[in-house]
């Protein structure tokens, strides 16, 4: 009986705070989620499900050194595209070509925030506004 | 209740040995014509098979391929190219599991014909498969005349592919199971991973048959 009262308090205060989530992770859950599902669409098929790459020939997403050292130029790299420029990932080199994927500025945020925040990356949030200033200082 | 035990345990059993005797055979596919023969004297009508036709390609070392090379092979088929940006990479992400599965043996074989040789040329197609981490002779990665392998296409049952000026080239993501006799043996969807491991399970199921044991 005791048993069952406590899991029940323990329930509803698990509920009282996940209920009490700021705006800030509402913003992050929904720029995650819709992340997601432009990652589906647009960068799975060669980036894999998981972020896994393919061999020496597409990149994995994994590499969160990188990731965190290039953070302004990500969102030029999706923007505009790569043409035989060399990169180091997971220690390993590529030199390949990356297709133009032309997307505003808030879905360039939002599918950014979603890989940046998995395959075990944890950078937090990129926002639309961040994406924007990058962009004006692409080379 | 015991009753009912015992007529589930029945139901299972029968099912499990349904399925079992299924399993040991591929289904051949493609067009199939009687051909009558005389033998001692006697008509005898058997059953000819629709076979791949052959074909002349060089492959990523820039040797010459041709269906001979192929003699003796269980081997399964694609059609891609190297700059595909949408199915491509997924149908080899799923190939190089058939291609580790199979790689250690002599009589399985994969080849990908490119659908874009203007662009993929025999050093191209070398520098895809040092990428791709695939060596020796198992894979192969092949480069012929384009109308040749369009044509090529309609014998592997395959939709013929189509240029488009967006997406370059149309094309499906079919893997083709082809036998030792040059028969069509099954067809995958090689952008699945599920349909891909059972493509794996069908060349040992095909590997088993008599026919394929003794090559002829």
């Amino acid at each position: 009986m005791k048993i069952k009262i406590i899991s029940i308090i323990c329930l509803l205060m698990a509920i009282l705070i996940y209920s009490c989530q700021s705006d800030d992770q509402i913003t992050f859950a929904r720029y995650y989620s819709i992340g997601s599902v432009i990652y589906q669409n647009k960068c799975q098929n060669c980036h894999g499900k998981d972020g896994q790459g393919l061999s020496a020939l597409m990149p994995a997403l994994t590499d969160s050194v990188y990731l965190k050292a290039n953070k302004a130029t990500l969102p030029c790299i999706i923007k505009y595209g790569l043409k035989g420029k060399l990169m180091i990932i997971n220690k390993k080199p590529f030199e390949g070509d990356m297709p133009v994927m032309d997307m505003a500025p808030i879905e360039i945020a939002e599918v950014l925030t979603y890989v940046t925040n998995s395959f075990g990356n944890k950078m937090g949030i990129i926002t639309a506004q961040q994406v924007g200033d990058d962009l004006k200082d692409c080379k | 209740m015991k009753k009912l035990v015992a007529a589930v345990v029945i139901i299972f059993t029968y099912s499990a040995c349904k399925f079992n005797t299924g399993q040991t055979a591929l289904p051949i596919y493609g067009n199939r014509t009687p051909v009558t023969k005389t033998v001692d004297g006697k008509n005898v009508t058997d059953t000819a098979y629709q076979t791949i036709p052959g074909f002349k390609t060089v492959n990523q070392y820039g040797d010459s391929i041709t269906n001979k090379n192929l003699d003796g092979n269980i081997y399964v088929a694609d059609f891609f190219f190297t700059t595909c940006p949408s199915i491509c990479p997924v149908m080899h992400r799923n190939m190089l599991n058939v291609y580790d599965a199979f790689k250690a043996e002599k009589d399985v074989k994969i080849i990908s014909y490119s659908i874009d040789p203007k662009h993929d040329s025999v050093a191209i197609l070398k520098k895809y498969a040092d990428k791709l981490g695939v060596t020796g002779n198992t894979w192969w990665l092949l480069q012929g005349k384009k109308e040749d392998i369009y044509k090529l296409s309609e014998s592997y049952l395959v939709t013929k592919p189509q240029e488009d000026a967006k997406q370059l080239f149309i094309h499906d993501g079919y893997f083709i199971l082809v036998d030792k006799q040059k028969r069509i043996r099954g067809t995958y969807d090689g952008t699945q991973p599920g349909q891909v491991n059972n493509l794996i399970a069908d060349i040992k199921t095909l590997k088993a048959e008599p026919d394929q044991i003794t090559g002829k």
